[in-house]
């Protein structure tokens, strides 16, 4: 087919769109002035000042344990709403189910986030739990969204599978749940892999419902981030965002690398 | 057999229950308490609202609901101007998302096949990262001291910095930027199944590109226009964070208006008849969703 022009340079412009920021703030991370718009040399400074901040550190540390747990929590019960959905048929109640799985995607995080405490509240009143508001309240609340996004990952790769496998594994007189975990979960272990990392990645970076369900004493990285940005542009946050971004990329070309070496 | 098929039984049960389960209480019951408290009267205590029945002497129930949290939304200007600007802002954001993201999504379609995968990777991968430092990162560009302010003036292109952070344009920057990669990825799909070979019989017919692509390709990627313009505008409108970085005081947005509400006025029941008027205006948008994932849902069992 004829290249067309048009096509690639509205790719390349697309793509400098999405990259320019990121390479600026890479860029200003190592600037040795305060300043977006003057070069005062390479410098490493902003990344010690960020070693030194407790606050930050702190928030990171809670941060990615309320990932870590939510995510693995939004896993196991991605993965037996996706084994639902694809292998259960019809049933009772499936609409309503179908619709509760996908109505996160789409809901605006405002809504979520005070629909949640709003509940976190009544049910203190009523039965004392939770007492305030932290780390479980931040777990449940992005538990919900990451086993969202879970489902529709472990969905699509458990509707692809050949489900005479599993059949033939039953044949054989072995229980449905030993089917699950000897003969379905390696099948679909990428995909496993890739839901959980998404509800982490979705956890770590969500500050709006994070605001809503956290109480004093419990912030996580975005509320820091949040909080000192809205003062303005910060060469600490810099550093930060550059260190993100550099491990985000690392793990996303690895996991592609894998994946592709897989497929040949 | 009889035990086994009653232990199968049992395990559907509970393989169905745990999700389901966890969905009522943490997502369908949370959302009905917002509807039941947008009814409440407000109230000077913890927390900051009136119970909705009490049960009077001698075993009556008085309910006390209100509608007035919903007449103040209406009455007030500054909620109707924020219900019509997030509208408008998450629109005209769709748009613009829709005419960048639609040649890129062709592009990377039309690409040699070993190439498609790194291509939307590269789309894939401002997503991973953090989405609240790249809209930061945009506060260095668009500030009046900033990037684009101090490449425009050396290039004698303006004498004095525009002010385009805090204002309206910066929010329509922020949301195309953020939001982009969600109208590429529905585009690809649907653009990456369409057969060459239509596009092909068009040339053969005599039709020139141009035509070729408002008669065939155009009408075929609907569906993936009609999901990607969806996973853009619902989000859009509940926006919060970007109103609040890159946005001006006069940059009213419901997800915003709706913390502010919340947060600085102590006022609850009507941060949630806020928040049942905002499912109001998108519940059309997200039953098509919905059913757009029903569809998609139905050809994966046909395959």
């Amino acid at each position: 087919m004829r290249r067309s022009v048009f096509l690639l340079s509205a790719l390349g412009f697309g793509y400098a769109f999405l990259y320019l920021p990121i390479a600026l703030l890479i860029a200003w991370s190592f600037n040795g002035a305060r300043l977006v718009n003057v070069w005062g040399g390479f410098s490493t400074k902003w990344y010690v000042e960020l070693a030194r901040n407790d606050a930050f550190l702190d928030a990171a540390f809670l941060s990615l344990k309320v990932a870590a747990t939510s995510a693995t929590a939004a896993l196991a019960l991605g993965t037996l709403a996706a084994v639902v959905l694809v292998r259960f048929g019809r049933f009772r109640g499936r609409m309503l189910f179908n619709g509760l799985i996908a109505a996160p995607l789409v809901m605006p995080e405002v809504i979520l986030g005070l629909a949640l405490l709003l509940m976190f509240v009544a049910l203190e009143q009523v039965i004392g739990w939770p007492d305030g508001r932290g780390f479980s309240t931040i777990v449940i609340a992005h538990t919900t969204i990451g086993m969202a996004y879970a489902t529709v990952v472990v969905r699509s790769r458990l509707a692809q599978m050949d489900e005479s496998l599993e059949e033939a594994a039953m044949d054989l007189g072995a229980k449905p749940m030993k089917v699950f975990f000897v003969i379905t979960i390696p099948v679909i272990a990428p995909s496993l892999a890739a839901a959980w990392l998404l509800a982490f990645t979705l956890s770590l970076d969500d500050v709006v419902v994070a605001q809503f369900v956290s109480g004093p004493g419990a912030t996580t990285l975005p509320i820091e981030v949040f909080s000192s940005v809205r003062l303005g542009v910060s060469p600490q946050v810099n550093a930060l965002g550059t260190i993100i971004v550099v491990v985000v990329a690392c793990i996303i070309f690895t996991a592609w690398r894998l994946m592709s070496v897989k497929k040949t | 057999m009889r035990v086994g098929g009653w232990q199968r039984l049992w395990g559907r049960r509970v393989v169905l229950g745990i999700p389901y389960v966890w969905l009522v209480a943490f997502f369908l019951v949370p959302l009905l308490i917002v509807g039941k408290i947008s009814i409440s009267e407000i109230a000077q205590a913890v927390p900051p609202y009136e119970p909705l029945l009490e049960f009077a002497e001698g075993g009556l129930v008085a309910v006390r609901a209100t509608f007035t949290n919903f007449t103040l939304l209406f009455e007030d200007d500054l909620y109707v101007t924020a219900y019509f600007q997030s509208l408008t802002i998450a629109g005209i954001s769709t748009i613009f998302c829709l005419l960048i993201g639609y040649p890129m999504a062709l592009a990377i379609a039309r690409a040699r096949e070993d190439r498609r995968g790194p291509l939307l990777l590269l789309v894939i991968l401002p997503f991973w990262t953090s989405f609240l430092i790249r809209v930061y990162a945009w506060m260095g560009i668009l500030k009046d001291e900033g990037l684009l302010n101090g490449l425009l003036l050396w290039l004698g292109v303006i004498n004095e910095p525009l002010v385009i952070l805090n204002t309206d344009t910066a929010v329509y920057i922020g949301i195309i930027y953020s939001y982009l990669p969600f109208m590429v990825l529905p585009l690809y799909a649907t653009l990456e199944k369409l057969d060459p070979a239509l596009l092909e019989a068009a040339a053969d017919l005599g039709a020139k590109p141009l035509r070729a692509f408002w008669s065939v390709t155009l009408p075929l990627s609907v569906p993936g226009i009609v999901a990607g313009s969806l996973l853009v505008f619902v989000p859009a409108v509940g926006e919060y964070v970007i109103p609040d970085l890159l946005g001006g005081g006069d940059t009213q947005m419901l997800g915003k208006a709706l913390w502010d509400m919340f947060a600085l006025n102590r006022d609850w029941p009507s941060a949630a008849a806020l928040a049942v008027v905002m499912l109001a205006a998108l519940a059309v948008p997200i039953a098509l969703f919905q059913k757009w994932q029903t569809k998609l849902e139905q050809a994966e069992d046909e395959v």
